[in-house]
């Protein structure tokens, strides 16, 4: 018989905390390369002051042991747990939520309870908590503080079957420019492609958690990104929506199964402060 | 070339100078209001109660602050999505507000009221909140203290940079951007 592994949850709640603390006030390695060297790349002279503000603010964040932006969004919790993980001393979704309180405690609260009423929650939970049942005896723990400048502007579309690449095109860039400067560009743009209603949204918020510089592994999707991003920065947009060559550093699809009815896709945007951050325990 | 200072509250005269695409430096006092602010104030006017704060001539940032490290009056103090505001904009204008700091596009009634009104409205830069707190010098809490981050504070700014990105002539820096990098139309 295999041998379980014991994990106290409030390991989990320690890291959850550690990792938004972490991610608040620097901005991951990966997205600090990719503006650095979009900054040589951009056309434009406000632009290029743009980036170099945001880089700045980064620098002077990390320095400072402030959070890089206010909106310290919406935590997004992404666990893969081992199947010989035996979780002990409590709820797992409890032990994510304390882990959240911990994280938030000095940073802004900015989720409400309800929708519609929209009260405070006054500790920045709950998290937005995905799980996958994985094979091993680890567990992995993803968070993204996602901003929701960002994601007031993704979109999420179910196309007929055919559609075809050409009509996933129109939608990613559709979706862009109507973000414009919203999304606080230049952006990273994660596309969910396929699955159903409800499995495509999380493709495309997985598709933003890939660090940048990663294309995907499948031919055919890397060749879409790239062809992709190519469009979307002929767009114009540029840093800030001030107009340049630099819109987007990247685009990530994310593919899986669907229906023979079915085109699925989804557009997940994040912005100047893409906080993302993992461990195994 | 080092941007120009201009100085809050706004005269009449330096929002009739500013042109879509400026940088400059905001010096003074301004407003922070958000969502929910905005909703309380409209409540207010529609039901003909008195504003807990005089609007005219005032600059309006669009805001809601991280809390205030130890040694800090604020905490990172970056711009938020302005369009959410559109619906509550033009009662504020009639008011006498003449600025608005945020980021993103505005409605097209809204840039038609910046001319009519004679107003202003500038970008921060949406991100670079921590930078941005470094030249705010004060803050207080002047109304709705109950909604926390989305309070009414006064700011005293200096050296505060922005992009002029509406003016009121019908200048609209996004779309200038736009005209010079993406594709011909
Ligand atoms: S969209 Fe991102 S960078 Fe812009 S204000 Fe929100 S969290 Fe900050």
């Amino acid at each position: 018989m295999t041998q379980l592994r014991e994990l106290p949850v409030d390991k989990i709640t320690k890291a959850i905390g550690d990792l938004i603390q972490e991610s608040a006030y620097a901005l991951p390695d990966d997205y600090l390369a990719a503006m650095r060297s979009a900054q040589e790349r951009e056309a434009s002279q406000v632009g290029r002051i743009m980036i170099s503000t945001l880089l700045e603010n980064s620098d002077y964040a990390a320095s400072q042991q402030i959070p890089t932006c206010q909106d310290t969004g919406m935590a997004i919790v992404m666990l893969e747990i081992g199947q010989d993980v035996h979780l002990v001393g409590g709820g797992l979704t409890d032990a994510v939520n304390a882990g959240v309180r911990q994280g938030y405690a000095d940073l802004r609260k900015s989720v409400v309870a309800d929708p519609l009423l929209r009260e405070n929650t006054a500790d920045n939970s709950p998290a937005v908590l995905h799980t996958d049942i994985v094979p091993g005896d680890r567990l992995k723990i993803t968070v993204a503080m996602k901003g929701f400048g960002a994601e007031l502007m993704s979109r999420l579309q179910m196309l007929p079957a055919n559609s075809g690449s050409a009509a996933v095109t129109e939608f990613v860039l559709e979706t862009i420019r109507a973000a414009g400067p919203n999304a606080c560009p230049p952006i990273i743009v994660g596309v969910g492609l396929g699955s159903s209603f409800d499995g495509v949204g999380l493709l495309a918020k997985k598709a933003l958690m890939r660090p940048l510089g990663q294309p995907s592994p499948q031919p055919h999707i890397a060749q879409l990104e790239q062809e992709l991003l190519q469009q979307v920065n002929a767009l114009g947009i540029g840093p800030q929506g001030f107009g340049g060559s630099v819109t987007a550093l990247a685009v990530h699809i994310e593919s899986f199964a669907t229906h023979i009815a079915a085109l699925p896709v989804a557009v997940n945007l994040n912005c100047s402060a893409p906080r993302r951050a993992s461990i195994i325990l | 070339m080092l941007p120009k200072s201009i100085q809050l509250p706004l005269s009449k005269e330096s929002v009739l100078e500013l042109r879509a695409g400026d940088i400059v430096l905001l010096m003074g006092d301004l407003l922070t209001a958000r969502d929910a602010a905005h909703k309380r104030l409209i409540a207010e006017i529609e039901a003909g109660n008195n504003l807990p704060v005089q609007l005219a001539g005032e600059t309006i940032y669009y805001v809601g602050p991280a809390p205030a490290g130890p040694s800090q009056p604020v905490g990172p103090a970056g711009p938020t999505t302005s369009g959410r505001m559109d619906p509550y904009t033009i009662p504020l204008l009639k008011l006498g507000l003449r600025g608005m700091i945020g980021k993103g596009y505005r409605s097209e009634p809204i840039k038609q009221a910046l001319i009519q009104h004679q107003a202003v409205y500038f970008a921060a830069v949406g991100g670079a909140a921590a930078l941005l707190s470094k030249q705010i010098q004060a803050s207080e809490i002047i109304a709705y203290s109950d909604l926390d981050t989305e309070a009414i504070r006064r700011f005293s700014v200096v050296g505060f940079p922005v992009i002029v990105v509406n003016d009121c002539y019908g200048g609209d820096a996004y779309a200038d951007g736009l005209a010079e990098y993406g594709p011909p139309n």
